[in-house]
């Protein structure tokens, strides 16, 4: 009871040092708040409303017209092999990275005489720009101005000139190859950090069990890679189905629109046909399938432990 | 995108063919317009939309202050040391660059051009005009005009264009095609004819004779069959395979030139499965066939670089845009460039009357300065000493029989082959034809290099698109 009185007079100057730190916490949270708010609630929202809406690009909103928009899309068809392809696209470039890279930060976890160099060369293709690459890559692929063809023929190794864009099979591994040699370095990364983060013991730990190469891979690296791979599962997987510049730039969804993507269908909704209705409607599909499937893979890759 | 004329590529041989001088102009500014930047442009204008309804009546202010002034000269506008932004595309940018070099060397206001991939061009100026950025002048490839006169994107040009003297001279197509509902919103500013031209060296040593072009297309298959028999590096023909615009470019006036059709007028029915145009296919798909043209090259080609083969020298025979600006060079000696007239199956000509119509932008502040600049790309000295000069087709057929056009017989020949020429009309022409995911290419590759019985199909799909 005594100690009542000191405490309420404390109180008062207590009250005001808590709503000021509060009003400060919400003070160092409005720019988040903000950036949210502007850069991802706003047009999410837009995007909803316009993918309910008839909303010609040059003309602007007309007016709801749900389902229409969603309608288009089920009629459009180039809509199922867009995503067939995708989703063959993403499979494809997911084992090629995730592999690649994890073989590139093995290769390169330990210090030595030309690790330094390796890293870097591996990496300098992170720093180009998807578009920028893609362009490249589209020069040293023509017909008409690539150096390849003409090189290999010259020492000898072909007598045909190599098509890379003229089959869809071509095509896409000559995408494929452009964005391995583009992204390998960055997953080697993330998979080299996860790799320096698991501590010297336990491998040295394994080596006094008497554990082989093979088992130590098989039972230590892989399961404490878990989160980094999970990292780089989530971006690669993420990325790939979103893939646009390189084959907006390269193919152009040909030949023969075997090489559309779906955010190309988008693009084209949008810019081609001029209809930010049906674009929006896609994209929010398109949104829908990525929250799901990184649900998924968030569930499959959490650790077991610690959940 | 869509150009349609991919063309336009052609249109500048020194870009595409060497690829060098302006590769490195366009690879930066095919980065410069990634499709986020536009995502962007659309987020800002809608995120801005209501501030854009709350300063409505300002800017409505701000933009007649200019148009009240221009009505104090409506000749010749005012050349006041103003920057007048403008963009137009990479296809005609030889040809639209000589005369804003031209113009800016001798004049006070200052025209700073920026142009776009061909390819990219309708989406970023869609992208554009929804975030109410679009520069002071900007031109368009004729047939989407249109879309965009009837979108509201240029300001009224009518008074200006009446004012001026010589406005009963200029080429009318390219007015036809920007006026909407009376209104006159643009005027021509590159016109862009497609011919055949053909290398006088190679039919030499096919044991052609150099001095006679074919007549007719079927002549077209003979001379290249006769040229691929040189055999090596050296090929009959070449054809943009994988690009519509490229098609619509040079394969539609072969039909006109039979007296056929490609569409009825409105541009709401296919007819691009007609007995003709089959016939037309088949020719091509025989010279594939029988590898007088280039293969894989014509079956790839997806528009970007179809102008660069001619030059290389290599090239019997194939259809191009009607410039020689830039053409010859080591491989390629100017004299030995011959050009002909598009025939049809059994005869005649026709062109492919396209090119770029010019407007200033609903946008643009300061309208009188860029109508200064619009007045002097159509006037005698523009029209002579820089157009003529670089060997390109005017738009003032008045002006045809001048100094340069007399030293040259071709140059006579690209402004006379106009007067069988036509333009497609089609209100969804883009998606119709430039669209690399459109029905036109899906007809045109099934005939030429997949399945031609699927033809009656697919023109189908071209009926539902051209109305949809």
């Amino acid at each position: 009871m005594t100690s009542m009185a000191p405490a309420t007079r404390a109180a008062s100057p207590g009250a005001g040092w808590r709503r000021r730190h509060q009003l400060l916490g919400v003070a160092y949270a409005i720019p988040t708040i903000a950036f949210l708010a502007v850069f991802f609630l706003t047009p999410l929202v837009l995007v909803a409303r316009m993918s309910l809406s008839s909303w010609p690009l040059l003309i602007g909103y007309k007016g709801l017209n749900f389902p229409k928009n969603f309608v288009a899309i089920w009629n459009n068809q180039l809509f199922g092999p867009a995503v067939v392809f995708t989703l063959e696209y993403t499979v494809l470039v997911t084992i090629l990275l995730i592999g690649l890279g994890l073989g590139m930060a093995l290769l390169v976890q330990e210090a030595g005489r030309w690790v330094g160099a390796l890293r870097t060369i591996f990496l300098l293709p992170v720093a180009v720009g998807l578009a920028s690459a893609s362009l490249l890559f589209w020069g040293f692929y023509s017909p008409s101005i690539g150096p390849i063809s003409p090189i290999l023929e010259a020492v000898g190794v072909i007598h045909q000139p190599i098509s890379f864009l003229q089959s869809s099979t071509s095509s896409l591994l000559s995408t494929t190859f452009l964005i391995v040699w583009k992204f390998a370095g960055l997953y080697m990364l993330i998979l080299l950090v996860g790799l320096q983060g698991i501590p010297n013991d336990v491998y040295e730990a394994s080596a006094l069990d008497g554990a082989s190469r093979g088992q130590t891979f098989r039972y230590i690296t892989l399961p404490l890679l878990r989160p980094s791979l999970a990292l780089a599962l989530i971006l690669c997987v993420t990325g790939s189905l979103l893939a646009f510049d390189q084959f907006y730039i390269l193919t152009k969804g040909g030949p023969d629109n075997t090489t559309v993507t779906v955010v190309q269908l988008i693009y084209r909704e949008a810019f081609q046909r001029q209809n930010l209705g049906t674009a929006a409607a896609t994209s929010v599909i398109v949104l829908l399938a990525l929250l799901v499937l990184n649900a998924v893979q968030f569930g499959l890759l959490r650790d077991p432990e610690r959940s | 995108m869509p150009d349609f004329m991919k063309a336009g590529v052609l249109t500048d041989p020194t870009a595409d063919l060497k690829a060098n001088p302006n590769f490195a102009s366009v690879a930066k500014a095919y980065v410069d317009i990634t499709p986020d930047e536009q995502k962007w442009e659309v987020c800002m204008r809608l995120s801005n939309r209501t501030i854009g309804f709350a300063m409505g009546a300002a800017v409505a202010a701000l933009m007649t202050l200019p148009m009240v002034a221009g009505a104090a000269d409506q000749t010749s506008g005012v050349d006041n040391g103003a920057h007048i932004t403008m963009w137009s595309r990479a296809a005609t940018q030889a040809r639209a660059d000589a005369l804003v070099q031209a113009y800016n060397a001798s004049h006070k206001n200052h025209v700073d051009v920026t142009y776009i991939p061909t390819d990219d061009y309708q989406t970023k100026v869609g992208a554009a005009a929804a975030a109410s950025s679009l520069p002071d002048l900007f031109s368009a490839d004729v047939v989407f005009m249109p879309n965009w006169t009837s979108a509201g994107l240029f300001q009224d040009l009518t008074a200006r264009i009446a004012a001026l003297p010589f406005a009963a001279n200029i080429a009318q197509g390219a007015i036809a095609a920007s006026t909407w509902e009376g209104k006159k919103y643009g005027l021509p500013f590159v016109v862009d004819l497609s011919v055949w031209m053909y290398n006088k060296k190679l039919f030499k040593e096919a044991g052609l004779d150099p001095a006679k072009a074919p007549n007719s297309l079927t002549e077209f298959a003979a001379d290249a069959r006769a040229v691929a028999k040189l055999g090596g590096d050296i090929h009959g023909t070449f054809f943009g395979g994988d690009c519509g615009g490229c098609g619509v470019f040079t394969w539609f006036p072969i039909a006109w030139a039979d007296g056929e059709t490609v569409m009825n007028p409105e541009g709401a029915e296919s007819h691009l499965n007609s007995a003709e145009n089959k016939a037309i296919y088949a020719i091509f798909r025989g010279m594939v066939d029988d590898g007088t043209a280039l293969m894989p090259d014509s079956k790839t080609e997806t528009g970007p670089t179809w102008t660069g083969y001619f030059p290389k020298g290599k090239i019997g025979i194939m259809p191009m845009p009607a410039s020689l600006q830039g053409m010859a060079n080591a491989a390629l000696a100017d004299e030995d460039i011959g050009v002909a007239p598009i025939a049809g199956v059994k005869g005649g000509t026709s062109t492919f009357i396209g090119g770029d119509a010019i407007g200033i932008s609903r946008d643009s502040k300061v309208a009188d300065a860029a109508w200064n600049f619009l007045a002097w790309v159509e006037s005698d000295d523009a029209q002579i000493n820089v157009v003529a000069k670089g060997g390109n087709v005017l738009s003032r057929p008045d002006l045809a029989n001048n100094k340069y056009s007399a030293t040259d017989a071709r140059l006579v020949l690209f402004n006379s082959v106009a007067k069988n020429g036509q333009t497609p009309f089609a209100k969804n022409f883009g998606a119709t034809f430039n669209d690399p995911q459109g029905p036109w290419l899906v007809l045109l590759r099934d005939a030429v290099f997949g399945d031609a019985s699927k033809v009656d199909a697919d023109n189908k799909a071209m009926d539902s698109s051209l109305n949809p």
